[in-house]
C-alpha cells in the first residue's frame, strides 16, 4: 500500500488553481523525486499535502487515512513532516532550540533522536548553541532537515535541500537522505539539480503547467530522451 | 552633599518607578505584537482596569478587617494578576480571536483594540466614576527615610514602601519572563513563533496554545504595572491611557518582538523623561557661591517642562528609529 497517494489534485492560493489533477504516490521504501521548470507548481504540490493550502478536487491519502485539507499541527503527529523551501529554520533560536520546536508535538522524551540528528550533521553539535541565522547556508539546511526528522516522521517532505549549496554539501544532503530513507522514512523531494537527484530516486515525476507531464522510476526518467532534453539540460553521454 | 541626594530621590527613584512601569507595559505590547502581529493600542486600558480589579480586592479585604504587614495593594496582586489574565484571554476571545479567523488584517485588529480601549473606558466610569481613588485611605503608605548625616547632609533618601515593591516585583517578573522564555517548551515555541509564524505551524507547534499563554502573560503584567502605577499616584480611569503612547515609544525603541528589548526600552524612555523634567538648577546650586557677583542660576533649570514630558518618549523614537530603524535589539519591521 502506497504510504502517500495524491489522486487528480486540483489545488490552489485562492485564486485559479495551480495543480490541475496531479497523480503522485509513494511508498515508504521510496525516495520520490519531483522536478520540473520554475513556476511548475513543484513546492503547490507539497504543500497541498501538508494542509497549507485549499484543495478543491481530487483526495490525499496518508498511510491509509483520507488527509485532504487537514491542518499541518494535526498532520505531524500522524508522521507527516515538511521542509519548506525558504524560511526553514527559525533564525533568532539556537539550533537545539530549532531541533527542540521539531519535537513539539511530542509528549516522550526527544533525546535520543537530538543526539542521533546530532551524529547524522556533525556540524550542528558544534554549533548546537549558535543561532541559526548565524550559519552557513548548507549548515541551516541540515538544522531545517534536522528539526523535521525531530518528530520521528514517516514521510519527509523536503522542498529543493540542495538549493544553493556548493556540490560537497549536495552530496552531502543527498547521502543523507537516502541514509534516512534506509531507515525505513519515505522521502518525497524537489530537486532542481535534478540529475543527481533522479540518480538514487526510486521514483520519479515530472510536472509541468500543474499537470503531471513524465512518472517512472528516476532510472527511465534519466534514460528518457524527451525529459533529458527538456528539463536535465541535455542528454549526458 | 543634599543635591546628590536631592538628585537620587528625583531621578534614580522615580526614573526607575516609571521605568519599571513602561518596561511591564512594553513587554506585553512586543510579546502580542511578536506573535499576533498588531498593536495592541487597549494596552494601557488593560493595565488601568488591572489596577481596578485590585482595588476592589483592597476594598474587600479592608470591609472585611483584614490588615497585613505589605501593602494590600502588593498583598493582593497575585489574584488580581490571575483575574486580569482571565479577562485578557476574554477580551481576545470576544473581540481580537474573530478577526482573526476571518484572516483580518493587522490594521483592523489596531482599530479593533482602540474600540477595545474606548469600551473600557467606558465601563470603568459607568461602574466607578470619573473620581480619583487612593490604595491608601485605610491604610498609610510607610516611607522609608535613609539617613545620609554621616556624608554631612541634612536630607535624607526618602523612598515609599509600595517603590521598594514595584523595583523588587519588576526583578522578579524580568527573571521569570527569561525563565520562561529560554528554559520552557511552551516559551520556546513562543519565540519560535514571533520569529517565523509559517514554519511554527509547520514543525506543529499548538498556535492557539501560545496565543493564550501570550495573553496570560502579557495581561497578568499589565495588572502588575497597572497596579503599581495606581499605587505609586492614584487610580482614576484614564490611569494608563496616558502611558500607552511611552510604552508603545519603548517596545519601538526596544525592537518589536523583543521582550529584552522592551525592558531596556522601558527603562531607557522611563530614565529620559526623568532626566528631562528635572530641575537641575537644584543640583547645581553650589555653583552660586563660585559665579561672579550679582550673577545667579535661574531658578528652574529643567530641558523640558513637566507638561511636555510626552515628547521625550518621541524624540528618543525618532532618533533611534533613525540610527537603527529596527530597533536597538533589532526587532521586527513589519
Ligand atoms: N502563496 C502563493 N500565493 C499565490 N500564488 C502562489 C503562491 N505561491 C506560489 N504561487 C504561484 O503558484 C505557481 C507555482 O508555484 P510553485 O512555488 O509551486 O512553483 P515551483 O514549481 O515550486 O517553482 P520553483 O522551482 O521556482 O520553486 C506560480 O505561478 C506561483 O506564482
Ligand atoms: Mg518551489
Amino acid at each position: 500500500m502506497a504510504l502517500v497517494s495524491l489522486h487528480d489534485v486540483t489545488a490552489g492560493y485562492g485564486g485559479a488553481p495551480i495543480l490541475h489533477g496531479v497523480n503522485i504516490s509513494i511508498e515508504a521504501s521510496d525516495v520520490g523525486v519531483i522536478v520540473g521548470p520554475n513556476g511548475a507548481g513543484k513546492s503547490t504540490a507539497l504543500k497541498s499535502i501538508f494542509g497549507l493550502l485549499k484543495v478543491s478536487e481530487g483526495s490525499i491519502v496518508f498511510d491509509g487515512d483520507d488527509i485532504t485539507n487537514r491542518s499541518p499541527d494535526s498532520l505531524v503527529p500522524k508522521g507527516l513532516s515538511f521542509v519548506p523551501q525558504e524560511h526553514n529554520v527559525f533564525t533568532s533560536l539556537s539550533v537545539s532550540e530549532n531541533l527542540e520546536m521539531g519535537a513539539f508535538t511530542r509528549t516522550d522524551d526527544f533525546a535520543d533522536t537530538m543526539t542521533e540528528v546530532y551524529d547524522m550533521f556533525p556540524d550542528l553539535k558544534l554549533k548546537r548553541h549558535q543561532r541559526a541565522g548565524e550559519l552557513s547556508g548548507g549548515q541551516r539546511q541540515m538544522v531545517a532537515m534536522g528539526r523535521a526528522l525531530m518528530s520521528r516522521p514517516k514521510l519527509l517532505l523536503l522542498d529543493e535541500p540542495s538549493a544553493g549549496l556548493s556540490p560537497r554539501y549536495m552530496m552531502e544532503i543527498f547521502a543523507q537522505v537516502a541514509r534516512i530513507n534506509q531507515t525505513g522514512v519515505g522521502v518525497l523531494m524537489v530537486e532542481q539539480n535534478a540529475r543527481q537527484a533522479l540518480g538514487f530516486a526510486t521514483k520519479g515525476f515530472v510536472l509541468a503547467n500543474g499537470s503531471n507531464l513524465f512518472t517512472g522510476t528516476g532510472q527511465d526518467l534519466l534514460n528518457d530522451p524527451d525529459v533529458a532534453k527538456s528539463f536535465l539540460g541535455g542528454h549526458q553521454p | 552633599m543634599n543635591e546628590l541626594i536631592f538628585f537620587i530621590n528625583k531621578v534614580l527613584i522615580s526614573g526607575a518607578i516609571l521605568g519599571s512601569i513602561y518596561a511591564l507595559g512594553a513587554v506585553g505590547v512586543t510579546l502580542i505584537f511578536g506573535i499576533l502581529r498588531f498593536a495592541h493600542f487597549a494596552h494601557g486600558d488593560m493595565m488601568t482596569l488591572g489596577a481596578f480589579v485590585s482595588y476592589i480586592l483592597v476594598t474587600l479585604l479592608v470591609a472585611m478587617g483584614v490588615t497585613a504587614p505589605i501593602p494590600l495593594g502588593i498583598l493582593v496582586l497575585p489574584v488580581a494578576m490571575a483575574i486580569a489574565a482571565v479577562i485578557a484571554l476574554g477580551i481576545d476571545k470576544g473581540f481580537y480571536a474573530p478577526l482573526r479567523a476571518r484572516g483580518s488584517k493587522p490594521v483592523v485588529l489596531l482599530i479593533a483594540s482602540i474600540g477595545v480601549t474606548l469600551m473600557i473606558q467606558g465601563l470603568i466610569r459607568l461602574f466607578a466614576g470619573v473620581g480619583t481613588r487612593s490604595f491608601f485611605d485605610a491604610e498609610a503608605k510607610d516611607i522609608f527615610r535613609i539617613d545620609m548625616s554621616w556624608l554631612g547632609a541634612t536630607r535624607d533618601i526618602s523612598i515609599t514602601e509600595p517603590q521598594i515593591w514595584m523595583i523588587g516585583l519588576t526583578v522578579v517578573a524580568v527573571i521569570l519572563l527569561h525563565i520562561f522564555l529560554t528554559g520552557t517548551r511552551l516559551g520556546k515555541a513562543m519565540r519560535a513563533m514571533a520569529d517565523n509564524m509559517d514554519l511554527a505551524l509547520v514543525s506543529g507547534i499548538n498556535t492557539a496554545l501560545v496565543v493564550r499563554v501570550t495573553w496570560v502573560i502579557a495581561g497578568s503584567l499589565a495588572c502588575l504595572a497597572g497596579t503599581m502605577l495606581a499605587l505609586d499616584v492614584t487610580l482614576k480611569p484614564d490611569l494608563a491611557f496616558n502611558i500607552v503612547l511611552p510604552i508603545f515609544a519603548a517596545a519601538i525603541v526596544g525592537g518589536l518582538g523583543q521582550s529584552y528589548g522592551a525592558i531596556a526600552g522601558g527603562y531607557l524612555v522611563g530614565f529620559a523623561e526623568t532626566l528631562a523634567v528635572f530641575n537641575w538648577s537644584a543640583v547645581l546650586r553650589p555653583l552660586n557661591d563660585v559665579l561672579p557677583a550679582g550673577w545667579s542660576l535661574p531658578q528652574n533649570l529643567a530641558l523640558v517642562p513637566t507638561e511636555y514630558k510626552l515628547t521625550v518618549a518621541f524624540v528618543i523614537l525618532v532618533v533611534v528609529l533613525l540610527v537603527r530603524p529596527t530597533g536597538i535589539f533589532r526587532g521586527a519591521s513589519t
